[in-house]
C-alpha cells in the first residue's frame, strides 16, 4: 500500500537557543540551551547537537540541573509543566504539572526543594548557594528575603542618577554578597545587607552600556561580566582593578553562564549564538543557530551548490543555513567592517542578495542610512573560489544607484556566456551589469555596467528574467515592460490597471509563455506573451508569489482575515493542483522553494508538486521556520522491491490480531537462515548474486494469456498463503485493503510477491 | 573571537592615461639632457652609419654630436647667416647644408671648410638632401625653385619652377635615385623625376607643408602642415589614406620609429604624439617646455632629440635593461641572509613537541588606535604630513569610519592651532575632489560648528579659514557655470530631437 502524502506544515528549527541562559553539565561536556519547544542537548567541545529533549508543548522557559543528582536537568515550560530529563541519554524521568502559569522561570534550586516561582514582573531572581537567602531585583528596588529568619530588608536604590535601573544580578557563593548590574554599566557589589539599613556598596565601571549578566564563578573568586560591548570582562574578586577581557565575541552578550567546576564559561549572544569559552579567557566552540535579525530583508535564498538556505545573519554579513540540520554552515561577511557594538548607531546592513543560477555568483547590495545625510549604497559581487569552497570578493561598485534599490536578479540562463545582472533602483533607473573579461587596470573579469534605462521617470518596483533569460520584465507601478536584454530593445508594455505591481513572475519550462503578475488591488495577472494579451486573472490578495524552479508549478500566498492561505498551480491550467486553507496565523513575509536532496516519486496528484522541493516560508509573527513537506518516507528502488512487500505482510498481521511474528514466507525463513550462517560456510557472493539477479528476471516465454493465468495462480495463491496462515481472508478483503492500488501497481506488486525466495532455500537444502 | 577588521581604504579609479604596451615602452626613457643651443634648433639628422652620430641646425652653426656626449664632437661654423637643414649623406662622410644667403654648403664631416658651395638660389635654402645615388644634391628654396646638383662638378642640373610658394620641406626617395618629393607653403606636395623636366604627381594637402616623410617602402608619403598630418597612398596615384588632426597648432615635424610601427608627429604646441600606424590612434604623448621645431629619433629608438624654438636641445635616452632592473631592485630591500633563515634551518626532534605562534595580525597606525578606541589619536596618526600628501584617500577613510563609529565629533574637537590649521590645510586641498566630498563636507560643517567660538583669536586659522571660503565660492562659481551649460545642452538637444509622434518615448542610452 502506497503512504499517503499527507501535506502539513511542519515547524523546522532555526528557534532561539539564547532565550534563557544555558547550563552546563558538572563534567563540562555537555550544554543544555532552551530551543523553542523542546531543550537542546549541545556537546561543548564538538558542537553538535547530542539530542533534543523534546516532550513541552509551549515555549521552554528555564531549565536547570538537578542539584541532587548531576545527571538530570529540570526544565520548565509556558504550558505549566516541569520535566524532569536524564539529559545525557534523553529520557524523561518525570512530569510535574503545575496550575495555570503564563511564564514560569525557575532560577534557582535549593539544597531543600524545587524552588518554583512565578515572576512575570521580577526582573531578576537569585538565592545565594547556601540557600540562605533569595535576592530579587525589580526596577530600583533590590529585595533580599531571608529563609532562616523569615524577614526581609529592603533596599532603595538611590534616585539621583538617572539610569541605574538594576539589570542583573548575581550572589556570591561563599562571601555575603551581592553583584548587580545597572542600566549606566556600572557593577554595584553589596555587602553588609543582614544588618539593617547599613548595608555597603562598591562600584565597578567598564562598561559605557547597560550590563547585561552577570556572574560569580563557583569558587567566587572572578566576577564575569557582559553586555552591549560584546566583551566578556573578568574581574578579580577583591581586587577590582585588575580585569581581563575578551574582546569582539560578535554581539551582544545576552546571558553569562559558568559550569559548576568553573572549568568552562558560557555566554549567550543576542545573534542567537553560544560560545563556549575556557577559564583562561579564550574561545574553544561557537555554537550558532540561526540568527535573525529585526527583519529578512534580503529575500530567502536557496544556494545552489550547497542547497543550503541564504539570509541575512547578523549585521554586515550573510548567513549560509543548513536545512537539513539545523545548523549555520558559514557567515560571509559581506560589509567588511569592524562592527561597532553600540545601541543607536547605524551600520551597514545587507539588504539584498542574489545567486546566478549555477552559484558561480553572487550578488549583494548593503546600505546605510544616516539621518540628515545620503544614503550609502555598495553593490558587491562575489565569485566562487573553487579552492577556498567560498565566495570571493570581485567588484565592489561604490554607489551603484542614487536611491534604495528595490529589486535585482541574475540572468537564469544556464549555458549562456555572459552572465548579467540586473538592479532596479527609486531613482527610476534600472541597470543591466555585465561581467568583462578584461582591463587594462585591473586583472581578471569584473563588473562592469552595460545598460542604463528608464521608463518615463517612473519607479522601477520589480524585475525578473524568463527561464531562458531571453525576455526581462520590469514593473514600473502599474506597467510591466517587457525587454530584450539581447539589444535593450523595449518589446512591450503589459498593464492590468489599477493597483501597482507588486510580484512578478515568469513562467517556467512548460509555462515559460505566461508571465504572471500580483498588483496591489488584489489581482493575480496572467499575461500570455506570445499574443501579449492577458490570459486570466482572478480576484485574491496574493501577498507573496514565487515560482519552483524545478517545475512549473507556481505557489502564491493569499492572506485574509489575519491567516494566510497557500495555492499552488499551474499558469496553464484553471484549477489549482494544491490549495490549503489557512496554513498559518498573521502574514508569510518570506518563502523559497528548496530542492530536495532526492526526488520523490509519490503518485498522489495533490502531492506531486512537492515531489522535487520543499517549500519553506517565514511568517511575520513566528520567528521561526516552518515549512510545508510531505511527511511520507523517501521511496527508493529497493523500497518498491522489498518495503512494499514487507509492508503487506504487516498490514495482514495487522489485520488478524493474533498474528504471530514467527509466521513468516519460506522466503523470509531462507533469508534468515542465511544472515544466520557464518559467512565462511556460505557460496560466494558473486555465485548468490547470478542466482539472484536470474530470479528477478522475467521470462519471454510468456504470453498475455498466461500472464492472465499466473495472475489468477497468483491470487489463488494468495488465498492460499492466508488460508495457510489460518485467517480465511479473501481476496475481496484484500480488494478493499488496497483500494487506491492501480492496475500496474498492482501487478508489481504481485511481481515482487512471486520472488518467493526459493531459490535460497533450495540452495541451503542442497 | 573574530580579530579587528581594518579600516576599508576605498579605492578609486585611477584617472590619467592607460597603461599599455606603448606607455611602457615610450616612458621607459631617462630624465632628458637639456643643451642650451644659440637659435632656434630647425633640424636634426642622425648619421647612417655608426656610431650615429647627429648633426643639430640651430642658428648659424651645425653641430655634431656623439651618441652619448653631451658636447659637440664638431661644429660647423663657417656660415654667413642662418644655417638650415644639415644632412648626412647615407655614407655618413658628407654634410650637406642649406643657408639664409642662398649658398648651399657642402662639407666633410671630418673636415671644417667646406669642400663645395652651390650657389644659383636667389633666396635663402631650407631644403637639402642627398638622393639615393649619393652623387646629386637636392636642395629647395624660397625663391620657389627647387634644383638638382652635381656634386663633382658643383654645378647645377636641373631646376623646377612648379611650385607657387617657399619650399620648406623636400625628401628624396632612398630606392630610386631620380625621385624626390617636396612640399611648398602653396599647400602642395609635388613627386619628381629628375629624367623628365616636371612633376609626375601633386597632391593638395590643404595647409602649407611643413614635414614630409617617407616609409621606408616608399608606397606611403606622410606630410604635415596646418594642424594636420596626411597620408598619401604614392602607389595609387596619391590618394589620401588618412587625415590626422591631434594637434592644436602647426605639426612641425615627422619621424618614424626603428621598426615603421610607429609615427611621431612634433608641433608648435610642445607636443609629441605617437600614432600606431596600423589604425592612426594616438597611443602615446611627450609634453616639452617650448614649442618644438626638429625631432630625431635614433636607430633602434635608442634616444629621442627634440629641439625648440627657445634654442634648447632635449635629449632622452633609453634606458638599458639592466638600469630598469637595477631600479627596481633597490626599492626592494630584502632581509639579510643571516637574519632570513634564523631559525628557519633547525631541523625538529623527534620528541619535539610543536608550539604555534599565534598568528600576529599587523595593523596599520592608525587602525591600531581605532582598535583601542583612540578615535583623536587614530585621525592625528591619518593626518601626519606624508598621509595627508601623498596619500589623502587614508585620510579621508579614518575620517569616513570616525563619522560611521559616531565618533567624528569627538575626534575633530579639543585641537589646538596648530592641529586646527593642519586640518583646515587638509579640507582645502581635498574638499572640492568629487572622490572625496561627500564624506569632506560633513567633516568641515562639524569643523565650523566647533571651532566658530574661536574664530578671530587665532591669524593661522583665520587664514586657513579665508582660504577655505575662497575656495567654496570659486567652486560654487564653477557649479553654476556647469549648471548653466547643461541647461545649454540640453536646449540644444531637444531642440535637434526629431518630434515623435507617439507620446511615451523611451530615453535610454547607452554606457561604455
Amino acid at each position: 500500500m502506497v503512504e499517503h502524502g499527507d501535506i502539513r506544515v511542519v515547524h523546522r528549527g532555526g528557534s532561539k537557543i539564547n532565550f534563557r541562559e544555558p547550563v552546563l553539565s558538572h563534567d563540562s561536556r555537555l550544554l543544555l540551551c532552551a530551543s523553542g519547544e523542546c531543550v537542546k542537548v549541545f556537546s561543548s567541545s564538538t558542537e553538535e547537537c547530542v539530542h533534543d529533549l523534546q516532550g513541552h508543548t509551549d515555549l521552554v522557559t528555564g531549565v536547570l540541573l538537578n542539584p541532587s543528582n548531576h545527571l538530570q536537568a529540570y526544565s520548565c515550560s509556558a504550558d505549566g509543566t516541569v520535566r524532569l530529563w536524564d539529559f545525557t541519554d534523553g529520557i524523561l524521568i518525570k512530569v510535574q504539572l503545575h496550575c495555570h502559569h503564563v511564564s514560569v522561570q525557575p532560577l534557582s534550586v535549593s539544597v531543600f526543594s524545587l524552588l518554583m516561582c512565578m515572576c512575570v514582573t521580577l526582573t531578576r531572581l537569585l538565592s545565594s548557594s547556601q540557600g540562605e537567602y533569595i535576592a530579587s531585583a525589580k526596577g530600583l528596588h533590590l529585595e533580599v528575603y531571608f529563609f532562616k529568619k523569615q524577614k526581609f530588608s529592603l533596599k532603595e536604590d538611590n534616585k539621583k542618577g538617572a539610569k541605574n535601573t538594576f539589570t542583573c544580578l548575581s550572589c556570591h557563593p561563599k562571601d555575603d554578597c551581592i553583584a548587580t548590574g545597572h542600566e549606566d554599566g556600572k557593577i554595584r557589589l553589596w555587602r553588609n545587607f543582614n544588618h539593617k539599613r547599613e548595608y555597603t556598596y562598591s562600584t565597578l565601571h567598564w562598561h559605557h552600556s547597560a550590563v547585561s549578566s552577570v556572574r560569580f564563578t563557583p569558587e567566587g573568586t572572578n566576577l564575569l561580566s557582559g553586555g552591549v560591548e560584546s566583551v566578556l570582562v573578568q574581574w578579580r574578586y577583591n581586587q577590582e582593578t585588575q580585569k581581563d577581557f575578551l574582546p569582539r565575541l560578535g554581539a551582544a552578550i545576552t546571558h553569562i553562564a559558568v559550569s559548576p567546576d568553573g572549568e568552562l564559561f558560557c555566554t549567550a549572544h543576542s545573534d542567537n549564538k553560544l560560545t563556549v569559552i575556557q577559564s583562561c579567557v579564550k574561545v574553544s566552540a561557537v555554537i550558532q543557530g540561526l540568527v535573525k535579525g529585526e527583519s529578512v530583508r534580503t529575500d530567502l535564498m536557496v544556494d545552489p551548490r550547497s542547497k543550503a538556505l541564504v539570509l541575512n545573519g547578523k549585521p554586515g554579513h550573510l548567513q549560509f543555513y543548513s536545512l537539513q540540520r539545523d545548523k549555520q554552515l558559514y557567515n560571509l561577511d559581506i560589509v567588511q567592517q569592524e562592527y561597532i557594538h553600540e545601541s543607536g548607531l547605524q551600520q551597514f546592513e545587507v539588504v539584498k542578495a542574489a545567486f546566478d543560477t549555477r552559484g558561480n555568483w553572487l550578488a549583494t547590495v548593503e546600505e546605510r542610512k544616516q539621518k540628515d545625510s545620503t544614503l550609502e549604497l555598495n553593490l558587491k559581487l562575489w565569485a566562487y573560489d573553487e579552492q577556498t569552497q567560498s565566495f570571493v570578493l570581485n567588484t565592489t561598485v561604490s554607489g551603484p544607484h542614487e536611491a534604495r534599490i528595490t529589486a535585482m536578479c541574475f540572468c537564469h540562463t544556464a549555458d549562456s556566456q555572459t552572465t548579467m545582472l540586473v538592479s532596479a533602483s527609486q531613482d527610476g533607473h534600472f541597470k543591466a551589469w555585465q561581467l568583462e573579461s578584461n582591463h587594462y587596470f585591473y586583472e581578471g573579469p569584473f563588473w562592469s555596467c552595460d545598460f542604463v534605462g528608464a521608463y518615463h521617470s517612473l519607479v522601477p518596483e520589480c524585475c525578473c528574467f524568463s527561464a531562458d533569460g531571453s525576455l526581462l520584465a520590469i514593473s514600473f507601478q502599474e506597467v510591466v515592460t517587457v525587454w530584450s536584454p539581447a539589444s535593450w530593445e523595449l518589446l512591450t508594455t503589459l498593464s492590468q490597471p489599477p493597483g501597482a505591481i507588486r510580484d512578478l513572475c515568469f513562467g517556467r519550462q512548460s509555462c515559460s509563455k505566461y508571465l504572471l503578475g500580483t498588483t496591489a488591488k488584489n489581482l493575480l495577472c496572467c499575461w500570455n506573451l506570445l499574443t501579449c494579451t492577458l490570459e486570466w486573472s482572478t480576484s485574491m490578495d496574493v501577498s507573496l508569489l514565487l515560482s519552483d524552479p524545478l517545475s512549473e508549478n507556481m505557489a502564491a500566498f493569499c492572506s485574509h482575515a489575519g491567516c494566510t492561505d497557500l495555492f499552488v498551480f499551474k499558469p496553464s491550467e484553471p484549477r489549482p493542483l494544491f490549495s490549503h486553507k489557512a496554513i498559518c496565523s498573521g502574514k508569510v513575509t518570506r518563502a523559497v522553494f528548496a530542492p530536495r536532496e532526492e526526488m520523490l516519486e509519490s503518485c498522489e496528484e495533490s502531492s506531486q508538486w512537492l515531489n522535487r522541493s520543499q517549500l519553506y516560508f517565514l511568517t511575520q509573527y513566528m520567528v521561526n521556520i516552518p515549512l510545508v513537506i510531505d511527511d511520507s518516507v523517501a521511496v527508493t528502488p529497493f523500497y518498491l522491491l522489498l518495503g512494499k512487500h514487507r509492508q503487506q505482510q504487516q498490514e495482514k498481521q495487522d489485520r488478524s490480531f493474533s498474528a504471530e511474528r514467527n509466521q513468516l514466507p519460506q522466503g523470509s525463513v531462507a533469508i534468515k537462515e542465511l544472515l544466520h550462517t557464518p559467512a565462511h560456510v556460505l557460496p560466494s557472493a558473486s555465485f548468490l548474486c547470478s542466482m539472484f539477479v536470474r530470479s528477478l528476471l522475467i521470462s519471454e516465454k510468456k504470453s498475455e494469456e498466461e500472464e492472465m493465468e499466473s495472475d489468477k495462480e497468483e491470487e489463488s495463491e494468495c488465498e492460499m498463503e492466508a488460508s495457510t496462515m489460518g485467517q480465511g481472508q479473501t481476496a475481496e478483503a484484500q480488494e478493499t485493503a488496497a483500494p487506491a492500488l492501480t492496475k500496474a501497481q498492482a501487478r508489481e506488486l504481485r511481481r515482487v510477491k512471486k520472488l518467493d525466495h526459493s531459490w535460497l532455500s533450495s540452495l541451503l537444502d542442497s | 573571537m573574530a580579530s579587528f577588521k581594518p579600516t576599508k581604504i576605498q579605492v578609486y579609479p585611477k584617472l590619467g592615461e592607460k597603461v599599455t604596451q606603448d606607455t611602457l615602452y615610450w616612458k621607459n626613457y631617462k630624465a632628458p639632457v637639456q643643451i642650451k643651443e644659440f637659435g632656434a634648433v630647425t633640424n636634426i639628422d642622425f648619421s647612417p652609419v655608426a656610431p650615429h652620430n647627429y648633426a643639430v641646425t640651430a642658428f648659424t652653426r651645425i653641430h655634431i654630436y656623439g651618441p652619448f656626449s653631451q658636447e659637440p664632437v664638431k661644429s660647423f661654423t663657417r656660415f654667413k647667416d642662418t644655417a638650415y637643414c644639415g644632412r648626412f649623406r647615407s655614407d655618413g662622410q658628407l654634410l650637406v647644408a642649406g643657408c639664409e644667403d642662398s649658398v648651399v654648403r657642402l662639407f666633410d664631416v671630418s673636415g671644417k671648410v667646406a669642400l663645395r658651395m652651390f650657389k644659383g638660389h636667389t633666396k635663402a635654402v631650407r631644403v637639402t638632401d642627398f638622393t639615393s645615388d649619393r652623387y646629386h644634391i637636392l636642395t629647395g628654396s624660397d625663391d620657389y625653385t627647387c634644383r638638382l646638383w652635381d656634386i663633382p662638378n658643383s654645378t647645377e642640373l636641373t631646376s623646377y619652377q612648379e611650385h607657387t610658394d617657399y619650399i620648406r620641406c623636400g625628401i628624396t626617395s632612398k630606392l630610386n635615385r631620380d625621385l624626390f618629393i617636396t612640399g611648398s607653403y602653396d599647400h602642395t606636395l609635388k613627386l619628381f623625376d629628375a629624367r623628365v623636366n616636371k612633376s609626375v604627381m601633386t597632391m593638395d594637402h590643404g595647409q602649407p607643408v611643413e614635414s614630409l616623410l617617407l616609409y621606408p617602402s616608399e608606397g606611403l608619403l606622410v606630410s604635415a602642415g596646418g594642424r594636420y598630418v596626411k597620408v598619401w597612398d604614392l602607389l595609387k596615384g596619391g590618394q589620401p589614406l588618412v587625415s590626422l588632426k591631434n594637434h592644436h597648432k602647426t605639426v612641425t615635424c615627422l619621424c618614424l620609429s626603428s621598426n615603421g610601427q610607429r609615427l611621431l608627429s612634433a608641433s608648435l604646441d610642445r607636443h609629441v604624439k605617437v600614432y600606431n600606424t596600423t589604425n592612426y590612434k594616438v597611443v602615446h604623448n611627450f609634453d616639452y617646455a617650448a614649442s618644438i621645431l626638429s625631432l630625431g629619433l635614433a636607430p633602434d629608438d635608442e634616444s629621442i632629440v627634440v629641439g625648440m624654438t627657445n634654442g634648447i636641445l632635449s635629449i632622452k635616452h633609453r634606458k638599458s635593461s639592466e638600469e630598469t632592473k637595477e631600479i627596481s631592485g633597490q626599492q626592494k630591500r630584502r632581509p639579510a641572509y643571516r637574519v632570513f633563515v634564523k631559525g628557519k634551518n633547525y631541523v625538529p626532534k623527534q620528541d619535539d613537541y610543536l608550539v604555534s605562534k599565534p598568528v600576529k595580525q599587523h595593523l596599520a597606525k592608525y587602525d591600531k588606535q581605532l582598535k583601542r578606541f583612540n578615535v583623536s589619536k587614530a585621525l592625528d596618526t591619518a593626518l601626519e604630513t606624508w598621509t595627508r600628501f601623498r596619500k589623502p584617500e587614508i585620510t579621508v577613510a579614518v575620517i569616513k569610519e570616525l563619522d560611521r563609529r559616531g565618533t567624528l565629533k569627538n575626534a575633530l574637537a579639543g585641537r589646538d592651532e596648530r592641529g586646527l590649521s593642519q586640518l583646515l590645510n587638509f579640507l582645502v586641498g581635498n574638499l572640492v575632489d568629487p572622490r572625496f566630498a561627500p564624506v569632506l563636507v560633513p567633516a568641515t560643517e562639524m569643523i565650523l560648528d566647533i571651532y566658530q567660538s574661536v574664530i578671530g583669536q587665532s591669524p593661522v586659522v583665520d587664514v586657513q579659514l579665508q582660504r577655505l571660503q575662497d575656495l567654496l565660492e570659486r567652486e560654487i562659481g564653477y557649479q553654476q557655470d556647469l549648471l548653466e551649460v547643461l541647461g545649454m545642452l540640453d536646449t540644444m538637444f531637444t531642440s535637434s530631437l526629431p518630434r515623435k509622434e507617439v507620446p511615451c518615448s523611451e530615453t535610454f542610452y547607452r554606457r561604455f
